[in-house]
This record gives C-alpha cells, sequence and structure tokens, in this order.
C-alpha cells in the first residue's frame, strides 16, 4: 500500500481513537486501559509474519520469542479485562444477592 | 490454502471494526463486556486471516509459541487478585512493546527505504521504552522495590544524554541499515524507559501505565508501517489515541498534569506550610461510636480510598453497606476517579465485593448530594476529600477536583494514623467540629463498625 493511503488510514483512525474514548466515565477506566492494552497484543500478527518468513535459527528464535509474547499481551490482556467487566453487576441482579444475606444477617442476630 | 489478497484485506477490516466496537461498548459498563468480546472475537479473526492469507514457513513452531504464550497468560490473567491487576496490566503491555520491538528488530534486514527504516527505529525506541518502563511499573506496584521516587543527582542530565545516544544511534540505523546500531538502540530504549519510571512516585504509577499502554499501541502502529499491514497501524493508532486521551483524562482528575507527574514534582512546586498544624487536636472516636453515628443515620455516602485498596478491606466495606441498608439506611460509594491503585480502580474492587455499579457514584453525581447525607465515611482516603484543594491556592493539590465530605452533617476518617496523604499535606477537615477519627488499619476498622452495627 503506498504510502499516502497508510496516512490517511493513520490520521483517521487518531480521530476515531480520540472520539471513541472522549465520554467514557471514569468508572470503567481501569478496563478500558486494560482493553486497550489488549488491543495493542495485535502485535501477534507482525511477530507470526516475520516468523513465518525466517530462514536463520536465529531470527526464527527472537521471532518466537516475539510470538510468545504477544501471545501473552493478547490472550491475557482480554481474560482479565473479561474477568474484571464480568464482576461489574447491575442493581436488580444483586438486590436478590442482598436479600439473601439480609436473612442470614438476621439469623445471625437471633442467636 | 492461501487466500486472495483482497479477502484478507477484507478480514483485516473486519478485525478493526471490531476493535473500535470494542474501544466504544467499553464505555457503559452494560456493553462493556461484549464489547470485550467482540475485540477478542477481531483479533481471533486477524490471526485466522494471517495463517490463511501467506506462504508461512515454520508454521508448528509458530503455533507452538502461541501455545505457550496463551498456557502462561491465560492462568495468571484468570487468577490474578483484582488489587493486582495495575501490576498484571503493566506486564501485559511491557510484553507487548517487547514483541513490537523484537518485530522491528527483525524487519530491519529487508527495510532499505530510509523511511520504512525510520518507522523502525521509532518502533524500537518506543517499545523498548514501554517494555523497561512497565517493567520497572511492574516493580514498584509489586512492592519489589521502593515506592518511592527514586531520584539521584544528575538523572536528568544522564537521561538527555542517553536520549541524545539514541537520537544518534536512530540516525545511524536510518542511514547505515547496521543491526548493531540497532540493538544498541534498543538497549538505550530500555535504559530510556528504566529512567523515566525511577523517579515516578508510587500514588502516580498508574499514570504512567496508561501512558506507556500508549506507547505500545504506537510502537505497534510504526510497525505496521514497517510490514505495510494496514490491521496494526489502524489498533495501535486506536490504542495510542485513545491512551493518549485517558492519560490526559485521569491526570485532570488528579490536578496534574502529565509532564509534572514525569519529573516527580507536583505542579505547585514545593509543599509548603505542611507541618506547623500536626499537634493540634482531633476527636478520636471508638467502633462502637461510629457504629451508632452509622446505624441511625438516614443517609450514609461511604468514599473509600488508596488506604481500603492497600488493607484489602472491600468486601467488608460493602458487608457494611448491606447491614447499613438492611436498617433501612441509604448508601452510597462516592468514587473519586483517582481512588484506589489505578484510575478506575476502586469501581473494580467493590464490583468485586457484588456492589451493584449503580451504587457507584462518580464525583460529578454524588458532589450536589453530600448536603443531603448525615454521615459521610471516609475509608483509607485523604488527598481526594482535602478542601485544600480548592481554598488555598498555595497548596500542591490546589485545583484537584475533590469529594465535598464537608458538606456532610457528620464526617468521620478512617485512618491509619495522622500521617498525612501521598500529597504530604496536612488536611484541614480532621480539625473541624463535625469530624471524628477512627485510627487502625481500614479492613479492621470496618469490622469492628460492622460488628458494632450488628448489635445495635
Amino acid at each position: 500500500m503506498d504510502g499516502i493511503s497508510l496516512l490517511t488510514i493513520t490520521v483517521l483512525a487518531v480521530f476515531v481513537g480520540f472520539e471513541v474514548v472522549s465520554k467514557v466515565s471514569s468508572t470503567l477506566h481501569t478496563p478500558l486501559m486494560s482493553g486497550a492494552n489488549a488491543i495493542h497484543g495485535i502485535i501477534l500478527v507482525g511477530a507470526i509474519i516475520v516468523a513465518g518468513q525466517a530462514a536463520d535459527p536465529w531470527v526464527l528464535a527472537v521471532a518466537l520469542l516475539a510470538v510468545v509474547l504477544a501471545t501473552a499481551n493478547l490472550v491475557g490482556g482480554f481474560v482479565v479485562t473479561d474477568r474484571m467487566l464480568h464482576m461489574f453487576h447491575a442493581r436488580k441482579e444483586v438486590g436478590r444477592k442482598a436479600a439473601g444475606t439480609k436473612e442470614t444477617t438476621g439469623k445471625m442476630e437471633g442467636k | 490454502m492461501i487466500l486472495d489478497p483482497v479477502w484478507t484485506s477484507l478480514l483485516y477490516l473486519a478485525a478493526a471494526v471490531c476493535f473500535i466496537l470494542a474501544l466504544r461498548g467499553l464505555n457503559s459498563p452494560r456493553t462493556a463486556r461484549r464489547g470485550n468480546l467482540i475485540g477478542a472475537l477481531g483479533a481471533l479473526i486477524a490471526v485466522v486471516a494471517v495463517f490463511l492469507s501467506s506462504r508461512l514457513e515454520n508454521v508448528p513452531w509458530i503455533l507452538g509459541a502461541i501455545a505457550v504464550g496463551s498456557a502462561v497468560a491465560a492462568p495468571v490473567a484468570r487468577r490474578v487478585k483484582m488489587t493486582q491487576m495495575p501490576q498484571l496490566v503493566a506486564l501485559f503491555n511491557g510484553v507487548g512493546g517487547g514483541a513490537a520491538a523484537l518485530v522491528a528488530l527483525l524487519e530491519l534486514s529487508h527495510a532499505q527505504d530510509p523511511w520504512v527504516r525510520l518507522a523502525i527505529v521509532f518502533t524500537l525506541l518506543v517499545g523498548a521504552v514501554s517494555f523497561a518502563g512497565s517493567g520497572v511499573t511492574f516493580a514498584k506496584l509489586q512492592e519489589l522495590m521502593t515506592t518511592r521516587p527514586v531520584v539521584f543527582p544528575g538523572l536528568p542530565a544522564v537521561m538527555t544524554a542517553v536520549l541524545l545516544a539514541a537520537v544518534a544511534a536512530g540516525v545511524a540505523v536510518i542511514l547505515t541499515g547496521s543491526p548493531a546500531l540497532a540493538v544498541l538502540l534498543l538497549v538505550l530504549g530500555l535504559v530510556a524507559g528504566i529512567l523515566l519510571v525511577l523517579p515516578v512516585g508510587g500514588a502516580d504509577v498508574p499514570i504512567v501505565i496508561s501512558l506507556l499502554n500508549a506507547f505500545t499501541g504506537l510502537a505497534v502502529a510504526a510497525s505496521g508501517l514497517v510490514l505495510g499491514n494496514v490491521l496494526l497501524v489502524v489498533a495501535g493508532t486506536l490504542v495510542g489515541a485513545s491512551g493518549t486521551i485517558l492519560t490526559r483524562a485521569m491526570a485532570a482528575a488528579m490536578g496534574r498534569s502529565v509532564a509534572g507527574i514525569l519529573f516527580g514534582a507536583f505542579r505547585g512546586g514545593s509543599t509548603a506550610g505542611s507541618t506547623a498544624v500536626s499537634e493540634r487536636p482531633v476527636r478520636s472516636s471508638t467502633a462502637e461510636d461510629v457504629a451508632v453515628l452509622l446505624g441511625y443515620a438516614q443517609r450514609v455516602i461511604i468514599v473509600p480510598g488508596y488506604g481500603l485498596a492497600v488493607a484489602q478491606g472491600q468486601h467488608t466495606a460493602a458487608e457494611l453497606a448491606l447491614a447499613l441498608e438492611a436498617r433501612g439506611i441509604d448508601v452510597d460509594f462516592a468514587i473519586h476517579p483517582v481512588a484506589g491503585r489505578m484510575p478506575g480502580h476502586m469501581n473494580v474492587l467493590l464490583a468485586e465485593a457484588n456492589v451493584p455499579y449503580e451504587a457507584l457514584k462518580e464525583m460529578g453525581e454524588i458532589n450536589p448530594e453530600f448536603k443531603t447525607a448525615d454521615v459521610a465515611l471516609v475509608v483509607g482516603a485523604n488527598d481526594v476529600v482535602n478542601p485544600a484543594a480548592k481554598t488555598s491556592s498555595g497548596s500542591p493539590i490546589y485545583g484537584m477536583p475533590i469529594l465535598e465530605v464537608a458538606d456532610a452533617r457528620q464526617v468521620v476518617f478512617l485512618k491509619r494514623s495522622m500521617r498525612p496523604g501521598f500529597a504530604g499535606i496536612e488536611n484541614e477537615l480532621l480539625y473541624e467540629p463535625q469530624t471524628s477519627l477512627l485510627f487502625g488499619d481500614a479492613k479492621d476498622s470496618l469490622a469492628q463498625v460492622l460488628g458494632a452495627v450488628k448489635t445495635l
């Protein structure tokens, strides 16, 4: 792809990046950081391409190291973000759980 | 099987769209989890596309490396404690930066064009800075080293020398394409990354994670330019841009400039006039007194801070809130944007403790409501409720938005000691007549108060 097209895409991506997170609430700063972190793990694609072209064993070794690191970034990033977000409950769902806990507390007071 | 290049491009486009949707989904708690899964789907599409689209050698090796990376990262990500989240994010960020730098290093032998070599130099340097900086960040957060700023005489001079050497090496790499010089550049980048993060204090480290996250994004984007891969350019740029915005938003929430944080000094300069008042009397309280105050209130606002996260008292805080709600008391959590060990971290910790996200009120939303609160219970927070941020223009935290706990009828601080907060300044609120203090570890104090509330 020619330089000008790449530049165009880059500039547009900058604006999309700014736009997409400009209104994020501080509630989700940690998951957002972690999610963005996972996305740059896509360097895995680059690492695979380089490893797939490697003829020299040393080059292959370094490229495979890059593949391992990038995979850790990508897989770990998405898993940990999912775990975090799994914990964000809405009021309704927890209301029932809370009611259950209240009953237990009541029994304990009765003793 | 080799895919037609048009199909590859379309698959990459689909992956890029998935990443944009993922970031957008993360804007709201309702759509966040789905957004993240869409992002993971995008990554899967991209990885499948690269295997199908080019004639790759060494495929078994590559698959093995992917298996190793997943086998290491997934269990760690699944098991890590939520309080240790910030250092794990730092670690994953660092390895991503390292991978980008290695990719650039290996591509140097194929690059003749000076512009491509420039992109390689950029990726090498920024990737290495991100890798080493994240490593130091991890060590600080994991408390493998001191969390205090590490400064030594001549640090700025050394940093300047390293950066000048890096620029010189970079120019030499562009002109000669020498792999040895590229390795030298990599090493200089590592040193620069370490020097960049060493002087940053523990409480500011999270903002540095966000900044390094943006750095890795930019390194990935530059490596996309090197490889001529549009997906890497788009994904890297997205992360670079969003990371920059996020870093600025967090710094603003702390009333600091990013440059100020990196140079380890408060914007206002010295921490003048802080020690003169420490002998003044305060109203010290017992767990039973606090329990009575809370138990007979109508509206309680809990303000959790860094101290609660360090003491890992979030579950006890959530139990206390439930016990109070069982008595018909209206309880909310007021979350300062930088409460916890990472911006937004407190929300995650309380979510883990099953507090519904609607009970977690953001600063702008909760501030007008302190007027209607009978008790504001401040647990392990100090600077984020210090009125000096509004009233004393000479204060180092002047200009930082705070939670207006002073408006509540009663204020109770659960504090470890009278030691000032991270900013090292006295909190006038501690000496006000409506304020009482309960000294001790945040988790222990909460447990005592909880026990006392249950016997009311």
